[in-house]
């Protein structure tokens, strides 16, 4: 764990908050990179020289350059490199470092949350749906749930980052973070299974006379879209389709 | 006109969630939709076409660069839309329709503010080189205010342009009203299933888990 300069509560809370925006200017060219910066700046402050210092715009300015991670996991980022900064590591160093946080940040955080997290509380919202529940315990289900976890995940980040500096590696180490996907995806496969067809029984209002048809439609679609993923993109086939329907029912 | 300007709004501050600011996915079609339809007035169908949006979300997941659809924007159209028309034949499926175009242009639209951004971040560079906390600071806002006008300006034109669409289809809408529900969920419960299976097809008994679930859901339906 690094020892060097004390980071006080407010710069913490206003790193923190930064970070909600981290991909306000997210672009083709330098991806995070600017977002980065942003998220750095209240704890390079600190630097010898104060805020305007040569040690600061330096700082600002290294960190300001391109970056690519996921947005809660870069978190871990934005923490390990404020205090590598602060830790008076050679600028050299620093940058090696950055590029090499990149890769693991976007990863773990591809599969832990836009491959876990997200869609299993997304299909936990549709069971609530499904199960009946009211449209503020469905909105809170989701939303309560999701997050709990986002926000938990950027704190240990940013707390993480802080704590170890370079040496952050070993906090990528967690269990929770390397063994936790492949749980979290079971559990939306089982949810997932139980939300479709009560969510499907609740919303398909007039169509429930033809249930077996469309449940038919349902197994057949999903097996083609499953087996062809990665190939075809399902909601545009759907797309497609549904035009198709209502174009027949208007000129019919 | 007067009542497109909160969904405006609405429309803005949800397609700045679903990337720029703060990513709490408010933006999710199951709370979106579901927003928009509470402003005027008719929550619970704002639920039921926002769960019927994120059947196909599930499929179109945020990563990294990559391309996908934008349904903060697209949710408070179709969740608007589906509020403001009595229940008719087609009002549903055509509802979903649009949201899923709108989906399609707000796509469009996000490259064009990162292009935007990407053009400022050059022109800027040597600022930013130089450690500029107003340019680095200006970027960002910079960035975070085309993101909420463009959401905002999206919505209204998508619903300026939806609401009369919506109107001539549904005054020559000739299939029955069961055909067009059960068309539109067969469509939304294949993307998820095929999205589930996508998401979880490599995790341990996933496939087991996934059809033990369907089993589940099933025979609590027979026992309804």
């Amino acid at each position: 764990m690094s020892v060097g300069v004390e980071i006080p509560f407010r710069t913490r809370l206003a790193m923190f908050v930064r970070m909600l925006a981290i991909q306000g200017s997210w672009n083709y060219e330098t991806l995070l990179g600017n977002g980065i910066g942003f998220c750095v700046e209240p704890a390079l402050r600190l630097l010898p020289g104060g805020q305007g210092g040569p040690a600061y715009r330096a700082a600002l300015a290294r960190q300001s350059q391109y970056f690519n991670a996921h947005p809660y996991m870069a978190s871990v980022a934005v923490g390990a490199l404020a205090r590598a900064e602060l830790d008076g590591e050679s600028p050299a160093k620093i940058e090696r470092f950055r590029t090499a946080l990149c890769g693991p940040l976007g990863s773990v955080g591809d599969r832990l949350v836009w491959a876990g997290w997200l869609p299993a509380c997304s299909v936990a919202a549709l069971a609530a749906f499904g199960f009946g529940v009211g449209t503020a315990g469905v909105v809170f289900v989701f939303l309560g749930l999701y997050n709990a976890g986002h926000l938990a995940l950027r704190a240990w980040g940013l707390s993480a980052g802080l704590d170890h500096g370079m040496k952050v590696a070993s906090a990528l180490g967690e269990p929770v973070l390397r063994k936790s996907p492949p749980y979290i995806a079971q559990v939306a496969a089982l949810v997932g299974g139980v939300a479709l067809p009560l969510a499907l029984d609740r919303v398909i209002g007039p169509g429930r006379a033809l249930f077996g048809v469309v449940l038919a439609a349902v197994a057949l679609g999903g097996l083609v879209l499953g087996r062809l993923h990665g190939r075809v993109e399902g909601w545009k086939v759907a797309v497609g389709l549904l035009a198709l329907f209502v174009l027949y029912s208007v000129v019919r | 006109m007067i009542q497109l300007l909160p969904l405006a709004l609405l429309g803005a501050v949800l397609g700045l969630d679903v990337v720029s600011f703060p990513q709490a996915m408010i933006s999710r079609p199951l709370v979106a939709a579901t927003a928009a339809a509470t402003l005027l007035g008719d929550p619970v169908r704002g639920l039921l076409i926002g769960a019927t949006l994120e059947m196909f979300a599930l499929e179109t997941l945020p990563f990294g660069a990559s391309r996908y659809p934008e349904w903060g924007s697209a949710a408070v159209v179709g969740g608007g839309l589906f509020a403001m028309r009595p229940d008719g034949p087609g009002t549903f499926a055509v509802a979903v329709l649009i949201a899923l175009v709108a989906a399609w242009v707000g796509s469009w639209s996000m490259v064009q503010v990162r292009k935007l951004n990407a053009r400022l971040a050059r022109a800027r560079h040597e600022d930013v080189a130089g450690g500029s906390k107003r340019v680095v600071e200006g970027l960002q806002v910079f960035g975070l205010t085309a993101d909420l006008v463009r959401g905002g300006v999206l919505t209204a034109a998508l619903l300026a342009l939806a609401v009369p669409t919506h109107e001539f289809v549904l005054g020559r809408w000739g299939s029955d009203p069961r055909v067009s529900s059960a068309v539109v969920v067969s469509l939304a419960a294949s993307v998820a299933a095929g999205a589930v299976w996508k998401v979880v097809h490599a995790a341990p008994a996933a496939r087991w888990l996934l059809l033990g679930g369907i089993g589940i859901g099933l025979a609590l339906l027979a026992t309804r």
